[in-house]
């Protein structure tokens, strides 16, 4: 089994990280998971930083564009965490826009992840139907989940279809949104939360886009089996450094008192 | 001897059932924007062939832009380079360029599926203009995305812009040009999936957007046919040229010959300070397959799959990718590829205006300083699409030719 089925498997709410690889500094890839891991955090997502990332809002924009420019690349990225299984064993997520891993050869690039060891992808950009179509077995081959996203738009039809070559968690977004631009979850969230809930989907949900503290971790996790921090998490550590992460999951978890 | 087969396989140029024009075009778009995108592939057709959207199309295009735009027959350039040359004359368009053909066709199409609010992206100004000026006609409000750079360059369109009632809002984002407006415009959409329509302004995007675009475009080789008709006696002319950026205007000058073998293509791209130089726009030498703004097409990228940064003396033409179309026409080699530098570029305008008074758009100049390279026969009928008036370019022209 998938450390990813692994974990939704556990009886407990499920705090996921994203970060973008090569932001602050280029080489603060691995120290960044080893602390998200040690701080209790259950699940990464490794950005893999693109020139146009159409589905977030500024602070990854900005996180992205930092990242490339200390040279972050795909085959770096590999580079550093080539032995991230040796200290690190939640799962692990590569979160990535399609041309990238396009131009490095889809196959060759499921084939370095199930190498070194990553559970996951997720592609914004890339459509179902043609994962589906084209590049399902190959994913399938190399033991990738890769998850989908749903949002307060997309259709029973569609989120049953979803659901049905998902094979881990869907990733629900809160609301019509870019990332890292709501703050707060109102009543026409919730309901979403809830409908989707009474769905009874094979796939349990982790929300993301919204997320950025204590109350609003706890909100969406009323419904769902998890949340996902991104924007926030990278604002955090823009501002108090990355010796800070212990700081940041515990005031998510609401650990301080 | 060999003995030949005579049967070929038809070349299908146009989109097919999936969005795909060989292997290029499709709708690699991210969850948020499904619902929109496939909204508008299930309607565009349908909308497109009720007879009171015909109607009301053609009537605007007749009283409100002008057309049909003059097929004239350029006698004295036609004189300097021996052989017979037609402009599309496109610049006569109200608002200047051919732009306004597609945002007359969107804003009808957005006003038939309930929109009630526009987004836009634009690199000059001139799809902003064309854009602002069919929602002051509708009386639907305007969102233009420009980037930062790009607007303070081209500060009379966005005050043209701001006077037909657009708001304009500056992309802050990367290199703060069309690339980054198209992505901020793409943000807006995701954050307003429901009101909201999106007039892109070329023929890029996910499907079904290269398709309505040319669509809405193929107007113009619609006119050059019974135009042609009207001064040669026939409807196929030997060569159709246009520029290249996304491909719009080119998209339209070639749709009704694109099936029509003894129809030769050219498309102008812009070499920027030249091909080798490291500063240039012309994808279909420099690009490689990849997936810019919601399709696969060719563009120019970063060996890791990065986009880059492209170069020309004209905003309309400095895009890193093409239209899927022109990806598959030069991947078949239907179309053959021209490149053309900024001098070069610069030098067929000027030439324009003094054997023809006509100023043209640096865009459209490209198109027309092919015949310094490219040799025609004295009886070869070509037609140029003069895409745009070089109005909006006088700045660029001034300050090149220090007049």
């Amino acid at each position: 089994m998938n450390r990813i089925q692994q974990k939704l498997q556990e009886n407990k709410k499920l705090l996921s990280i994203y970060f973008t690889a090569g932001y602050p500094s280029l080489n603060d890839t691995v120290s960044i998971i080893q602390d998200l891991e040690k701080s209790g955090v259950d699940m990464i997502e490794i950005g893999l930083p693109f020139s146009d990332p159409l589905a977030d809002g500024p602070t990854i924009q900005a996180s992205s564009t930092q990242a490339l420019k200390n040279g972050m690349t795909t085959e770096v990225l590999f580079n550093q965490i080539k032995n991230i299984r040796k200290s690190v064993s939640i799962p692990l997520i590569i979160m990535g826009y399609f041309n990238p891993m396009l131009q490095y050869g889809v196959e060759a690039f499921c084939k370095k992840c199930s190498e070194i060891g990553i559970d996951g992808l997720i592609i914004p950009d890339l459509p179902v139907d043609v994962y589906h179509e084209q590049y399902k077995s190959i994913f399938e081959t190399y033991g990738l989940i890769n998850v989908f996203l749903i949002t307060p738009q997309t259709s029973v039809e569609r989120i049953n279809f979803i659901d049905s070559i998902s094979n881990g968690f869907i990733y629900m977004v809160s609301s019509a949104s870019v990332t890292g631009s709501q703050s707060g979850f109102g009543k026409k969230q919730t309901n979403y939360f809830k409908r989707i809930a009474e769905m009874n989907l094979n796939n349990p949900q982790i929300i993301g886009f919204g997320i950025s503290d204590y109350k609003t971790f706890t909100q969406a996790t009323q419904y769902a089996k998890g949340a996902i921090i991104g924007s926030a998490f990278i604002k955090y550590i823009s501002k108090y450094g990355i010796k800070t992460i212990h700081e940041f999951t515990k005031n998510i978890k609401n650990t301080n008192n | 001897m060999f003995a030949m087969t005579t049967i070929k396989n038809k070349m299908n140029y146009n989109v097919n059932e999936k969005g795909y024009y060989g292997e290029f075009g499709g709708a690699y778009i991210p969850e948020m924007l499904y619902p929109n995108v496939e909204e508008l592939r299930q309607n565009y057709l349908k909308i497109m062939a009720e007879p009171s959207f015909k109607e009301e199309f053609n009537q605007l295009l007749k009283d409100y832009v002008g057309r049909p735009s003059p097929l004239y027959f350029a006698k004295r350039l036609s004189e300097k380079y021996n052989t017979k040359i037609y402009l599309k004359r496109e610049d006569l368009n109200h608002t200047g360029a051919h732009k306004i053909n597609n945002t007359i066709g969107q804003i009808l199409m957005a006003k038939r599926l309930g929109k009630t609010r526009i987004i836009a992206e634009t690199g000059a100004g001139q799809h902003g203009v064309a854009t602002a000026t069919v929602c002051a006609l509708t009386g639907l409000e305007c969102i233009v995305y420009m980037g930062e750079i790009d607007i303070a360059r081209q500060a009379p369109n966005v005050a043209r812009m701001k006077m037909l009632g657009a708001t304009v809002v500056p992309a802050l984002s990367g290199s703060r040009t069309l690339k980054d407006a198209t992505n901020e415009a793409i943000r807006d959409w995701i954050n307003n999936p429901v009101d909201t329509h999106y007039i892109i302004g070329s023929a890029i995007g996910p499907h079904p957007y290269p398709d309505m675009v040319t669509r809405f475009q193929s107007v113009i080789s619609e006119e050059i046919k019974w135009q042609l008709k009207e001064h040669e006696g026939r409807e196929k002319p030997d060569y159709v040229v246009a520029c290249i950026g996304g491909g719009s205007n080119a998209a339209g000058t070639y749709y009704h010959f694109l099936h029509e073998e003894d129809v030769k293509i050219i498309a102008v791209e812009a070499a920027g300070h030249g091909i080798d130089s490291g500063e240039s726009a012309a994808t279909s030498v420099l690009g490689k397959e990849g997936i810019i703004h919601g399709c696969k097409t060719l563009l120019m990228q970063t060996k890791d799959g990065q986009i880059t940064e492209p170069y020309s003396i004209s905003a309309g033409l400095d895009y890193p990718g093409v239209g899927p179309m022109h990806a598959h026409l030069a991947k078949t080699k239907r179309a053959e590829f021209m490149s053309i530098t900024d001098d070069d570029a610069m030098k067929a305008g000027l030439e324009l205006c003094q054997l023809e008074g006509i100023i043209p758009a640096i865009e459209s100049s490209h198109a027309l300083a092919i015949f310094e390279h490219k040799k025609f026969k004295p009886n070869d009928v070509i037609v140029v699409s003069l895409s745009g008036r070089g109005d909006k370019d006088l700045n660029t022209y001034i300050n090149y030719f220090k007049l």
